[in-house]
């Protein structure tokens, strides 16, 4: 029994040295990771000690005397550095479990609201029985609400993913132009209803990109879907699409209400929510372009944006077409 | 008659997907966890399985294996009906001999319907 627990014991102390895995579980670079920072504060404390032992040798003569100095010194870094690393540990400790907590509690808000989802759709067709056509309005309500909170859960799952590194990618070829098209098409009713015009140019004879198509949607969707909502009352919106040397430039421009210039650095953050977009539009949780910067990086592009306040935004996005 | 053996632990989505079924003309047996989904496979030989794969007793890709390493149950055509949707997790269920996987999330129901009729080549 004992001799179990001392192999456990030394099997822990080899997997706390393992610092590339500690580092990956993390998933910090290798500057913030605790274990690595630890380990150059051991480093710097060992040519601290030969330091202070060679100018104390230069200045006192008692060497019993430069022996304690160099321990106290020694003795007060050491603390000093465990203390920092153990507060820095903690604290990627948290956001780890952070992340963990979004990623098992919307797997698990998932199946009941699939299961609420399906009983309205059951509802609706009528097919256990007649409904009022005020019934349905209401049902219809329901089921509006029920998507809401189903696509916040699928955004939080992304950034639970992409916080744990984990964002999985699926190159293939195909043509961005028929994405755009498509997500136009199945936007044309918002488009309508939001009064207003859209205009999409694909210049030149644009090829293939090797590229992963369900989250470049996403992130042209996203665009696209900011660039409608917020503007206040009609407006337009453009869209273009070129080929620039070896890349492909997605560009967007909208008639909105652009971005306060204080806001305008924090406009990829999570969660964040420029002021004046929130008096036009209550909705959104703030996480479509801190995902729509993740995934682009993800895929080897770049994000950008341009913005005057009053007057509109343009976001753009380069992308390599090959790999 | 068709049949349908939907292996899935929630009773409500049981109920649900259940009546539409029985609406579009199937009849569906429902089985509440893998051990007894399989057992049900073996006897009942339905014509198309749904498939969850969080389930007590025996996972979804347990169940999966097991019938199509049997047999008798090998041909059925089984489609994974889920709300886990990392790409591990779609690859195994297509290696493993899946037809389709759905995630609940992403289908309503008629979709569901739509996909079980294609499954069974309606």
């Amino acid at each position: 029994m004992c001799y179990t627990k001392i192999i456990m014991l030394f099997k822990e102390v080899l997997d706390q040295l393992n610092i590339s895995a500690q580092c990956k579980k993390y998933n910090l670079s290798l500057w913030q990771c605790p274990q690595f920072l630890f380990l150059i504060m051991g480093i710097v404390i060992i040519v601290s000690a030969l330091t202070a032992y060679n100018i104390g040798t230069r200045h006192i003569e008692d060497p019993l005397m430069v022996s304690l100095i160099v321990l106290v010194l020694v003795a007060v870094l050491f603390v000093l550095t465990f203390v920092i690393t153990q507060g820095y540990e903690r604290l990627a400790e948290a956001n780890r479990m952070k992340s963990e907590f979004i990623s098992v509690a919307t797997h698990q808000l998932r199946s009941p609201l699939s299961n609420l989802r399906w009983v309205i759709e059951l509802l609706m067709s009528e097919k256990s029985g007649q409904t009022k056509k005020e019934q349905t309005d209401y049902f219809g309500i329901l089921k509006e609400n029920i998507n809401r909170m189903q696509d916040l859960i699928s955004e939080l799952l992304t950034v639970s993913r992409i916080e744990a590194a984990k964002l999985p990618v699926r190159k293939k070829d195909f043509s961005i132009k028929e994405l755009i098209e498509d997500l136009i098409s199945e936007y044309r009713p918002f488009i309508e209803a939001s009064n207003v015009k859209i205009s999409f140019n694909a210049r030149g004879n644009l090829p293939q990109v090797f590229s992963d198509p369900l989250h470049l949607r996403l992130v042209i969707e996203n665009l696209l879907d900011n660039a409608i909502r917020y503007i206040k009352d009609r407006g337009g919106v453009e869209i273009e699409l070129f080929k620039k040397g070896k890349n492909i430039c997605f560009s967007i421009k909208d008639t909105g209400v652009g971005i306060p210039e204080m806001d305008k650095k924090y406009i990829f953050r999570k969660f964040f929510r420029s002021r004046n977009v929130l008096k036009y539009q209550t909705q959104g949780a703030g996480l479509g372009l801190y995902i729509s910067k993740a995934i682009i990086k993800r895929l080897g592009g770049k994000i950008f944006f341009k913005s005057k306040e009053g007057v509109g935004s343009t976001f753009w996005f380069t992308l390599p077409i090959k790999k | 008659m068709k049949t349908i053996l939907f292996i899935e632990d929630e009773s409500a989505l049981q109920k649900t997907l259940g009546d539409i079924l029985k609406t579009e003309g199937y009849e569906t047996i429902p089985a509440l966890d893998g051990e007894t989904g399989l057992k049900m496979a073996r006897t009942k030989k339905p014509d198309l399985i749904l498939l969850d794969l969080i389930l007590p007793k025996m996972h979804g890709f347990d169940v999966l294996k097991k019938l199509k390493q049997d047999e008798e149950t090998k041909d059925i055509p089984v489609i994974v009906l889920t709300n886990l949707e990392s790409i591990e997790e779609v690859d195994r269920a297509i290696e493993l001999g899946a037809t389709t996987y759905l995630i609940k999330a992403y289908y309503g129901l008629k979709e569901v319907v739509k996909k079980i009729k294609k499954a069974l080549g309606e």
